[in-house]
This record gives C-alpha cells, structure tokens and sequence, in this order.
C-alpha cells in the first residue's frame, strides 16, 4: 500500500531479486505459469498498466483486467469490495489503480488475494518508488551517502513525497529541493526531516546547485499550477534541464524521471549518458517482477 | 447554583470545557438511547474559570470512554455506583476510532464506498493528531 510497508531489509531482498531478474532473465520466464495477474484500473494509466503487464508476461503468467471504470462494474455502482471479493475468484494477485485514495487498502481488506496499490489518487504511487529505489541502488551500488536534487513541482507531485519518505531511512542523504516559492514541497515533509536531522536546502534556481547534486529527479512545472502567466514565464527556464545546465554537472551525476516529461528535459540530453530515466522505466518492470513473485511467494532462483 | 441529585450508577463527566457537553452528549451517542443525562453548563469553577458538567445514569460497562478521549482527554470520569464514586477513570488516547468522526477528503475512498466504516488512527500523540486509515488525511477538530 505505501513503500514503507516493507522494512529496509525486505526492501533489499526485493531489490536482490529485481537485480537478479535482470540478468538472468530466462530463469524466470516460467516463474509465474499458470498464475493470472489482475490489473484493475478504475482510472487510465497506460503506461503502469503495461508495465505491470509486462512484468507479469515475462514470468510466463497471464493478465486479465480493466483498464478504465467505464468498462467496469464499477460504472454500475458496484463497490471496491465486491469487485475485489469477484477478482479474488478469477487471479491469483491483483494490481489496483483508483482515483479514490485508499481504495487498494479496502479492496487489500476483503481480498483473499495479494493486491497491490498501483497508484490511488493524489496518495501514494508505491511502485513508482520502489522504481526510483532500485534504479539509484542499481546504478549507484548504494542508497545512502548521496545528494538528490529534487526539481520542479514538489508540492503537488506524490511521487516525490514518496521518494522523500521512503529516502528518509537511509543514512548520509542530503536533498536539496528546486522549486518556485508556489510550488514548495509541503511543511509536514520539512517537518519530519528537521525532527530527524536530516539536511535539506530549498532554492529556487536549479543553476545554482546542480554542481552539487549526486541525482536530480527532474518532475514537471505545469502552467496552471501558477497564479499568473507572468510568474510562470519568468520561471519556467530555471525548471528545463538543457545541455547548458548539464554542463556543470557532476561526470555522475544522474538524471531521474517519473515521466512522461514534456519539456522539462531538453531532447538533446536523451544521448548524454547520464540522463537514467529510460533505463528507469526498464527497473520499473524488474522491480514489478521481484513484488509479484514475493508477494506470490516464489521461493525458487535467490531466497526472497 | 443549580442542584441536579445524585445518581445510582453511571459517570460523572467533569471539568469539559464551557459549552462542550452538547457536543461530547452527541458523539457518545447519547441523544441516541433513553439514559437519564443531566447536562449542567458554565459552571463556575477555580481552575478553569467556567466548565460543563455531564451526568449520565447508565451502566458502567455501557460508556465508550475512548471516544471521550477523543474529544477531550483532560474530563474528569468519575465512576458512580451505589451513590458513591467508586473510581476516577484516565483517559488515554485511543490508537483507533471507528465510526465516530468522517473523513471530509472528498477524494477518500469513504467518500462512495458503501458501508465502508469511517476509521481515524493515532498518527501523533504528542499533538493528538488523527489521520484517516484510507487517504491518511488529518482530521480537522475545527471542522
């Protein structure tokens, strides 16, 4: 339901798993025969659907499922609980995508299956962070002792509050937070990280700390979210990450994205290789790989 | 002064806030059975000024103290039987409250789910704050 519903420790397990599903591929590809995944998207996404889809074709398993309310039961009024009670009898583990926050955790409830919270409204969006946990561990070798810049939205994006909370745990990080004063990561989170002492810095410009960052997590500055054109024309270049900005950078530094980006992330810097958000959406489908095996509880390859 | 007679079993809720009891007689469901309830309101009182006192005859059993709590973990609960207080009862947090208060997140789950029971957890004890079980939103006690 929320990343933080596994310890570190299980968090390492599932990444080992994720890391050996990457190269030894072949060794799972029967790894869920005969067993169904459900994908229950009351609200379109394409692109975590596939990526759940995917995870579980190439394990050898089949999908089912439904990808907007319309063509559910849901448009007929039926309940989060009596879909779920239905879906338990048809797959083996479901995904769940709702608009209503904390619906995976009602249908997680009545279910005789293991459902898993694919996004829920503006709440939490655990695979997407379990995503950027692995992509920095896997290319970095480590979570912990680095800086992330997180850049753009930070108010309203749940992916970052996600990151955020869930990099709390590890020791030595220090985030620095790039963002107009509108679109400020909320006072509870700066809360937390001044009760556990952990550094933070808020700028606005992201040219003034680039040199510094060890990551950048690069989110979207949507027009609308300003109160005027004028603030929005005036900020919007400090929020594109082009080839000027990168050369400062550190050699390693990386570039991580939830995507889909739209122009935040200058064309150009696809070809430097520290832009990782494409290999990122790849972890997205190992990561989703590693929970539907642990929460299915296969025990063959590594332990988990 | 105002001169309410004792009761035979049941609570005396004392020290509630000036103009609170209406509020606490609600929440505890009380307009909802057939106990006697004496509701003495803006009580002079030398430690808080003015105060609402509750009585309720009812069995002992038969109170959610939890929910008083909630509300206001500084009332006194006296325990009457037989005319006499038999006890002082603390009141202590509690780590969930069920059905008592709604969550107002127009984009909780609670909000279309039917039957779904509106759950409320203990997210920080030191400022008593409760958060939805489903979206996580705080509970507002403004509101």
């Amino acid at each position: 339901m929320s990343p933080l519903d596994f310890s570190v420790e299980e968090l390492e397990n599932l990444f080992d798993l994720a890391n050996d599903i990457e190269v030894n591929q072949d060794k799972y590809q029967d790894a869920c025969a005969g067993k169904i995944l459900a994908t229950c998207f009351y609200e379109p996404s394409t692109r975590t659907r596939l990526s759940f889809e995917s995870a579980m074709l190439r394990m050898g398993g089949s999908v089912l499922g439904f990808s907007d309310a319309g063509s559910s039961s849901a448009s007929k009024g039926e309940s989060v609980s009596d879909t779920i009670r239905m879906i338990s009898c048809y797959a083996n583990i479901c995904a769940m995508r709702h608009h209503k926050e904390g619906a995976p955790m009602v249908a997680a409830g009545k279910s005789s299956i293991p459902v898993i919270n694919a996004g829920d409204g503006g709440h939490q969006h655990p695979t997407q962070t379990l995503t950027d946990l692995l992509t920095i561990r896997s290319l970095k070798g480590r979570l912990g002792n680095f800086t992330i810049g997180l850049c753009g939205d930070l108010k309203f994006g749940r992916t970052v509050h996600s990151l955020i909370h869930a990099l709390e745990r590890y020791a030595g990080i220090k985030f620095i937070f790039i963002s107009p004063e509108e679109l400020r990561v909320p006072d509870y989170i700066t809360d937390s990280l001044k009760n556990k002492k952990i550094p933070f810095e808020e700028v606005i410009r992201l040219d003034d700390v680039i040199s510094q960052l060890d990551f950048l997590y690069m989110t979207r500055v949507q027009k609308e979210r300003f109160f005027n054109e004028e603030d929005y024309v005036r900020l919007k270049d400090f929020y594109i990450l082009d080839k000027a900005k990168m050369s400062n950078a550190k050699a390693d530094m990386l570039v991580l994205h939830p995507l889909p980006r739209v122009n935040e992330i200058a064309v150009d810097i696809d070809e430097d290789p520290r832009a990782a958000y494409f290999r990122q959406v790849q972890y997205g489908v190992y990561v989703r790989m590693a929970l539907i095996l642990t929460l299915l509880e296969y025990t063959g390859g590594i332990k988990c | 002064m105002l001169n309410v007679g004792r009761i035979q079993e049941g609570f005396v809720l004392d020290h509630i806030k000036a103009g609170q009891s209406l509020n606490i007689y609600h929440m505890l469901k009380l307009d909802k059975g057939e106990s006697t309830v004496a509701m003495i309101m803006y009580v002079p009182s030398t430690k808080m000024g003015k105060k609402d006192i509750l009585k309720v005859e009812c069995s002992i059993s038969d109170l959610n103290l939890d929910v008083l709590a909630f509300i206001d973990h500084t009332i006194t609960v006296n325990v009457i039987k037989g005319e006499e207080i038999v006890a002082k009862k603390a009141l202590i947090l509690p780590e969930e409250i069920t059905g008592i208060i709604n969550c107002k997140n127009p984009r909780c789950i609670t909000s279309i789910e039917q039957s779904l029971p509106h759950v409320f957890v203990l997210a920080d004890k030191d400022a008593q704050v409760y958060r939805c079980k489903y979206c996580e939103e705080k509970y507002d006690r403004r509101s």
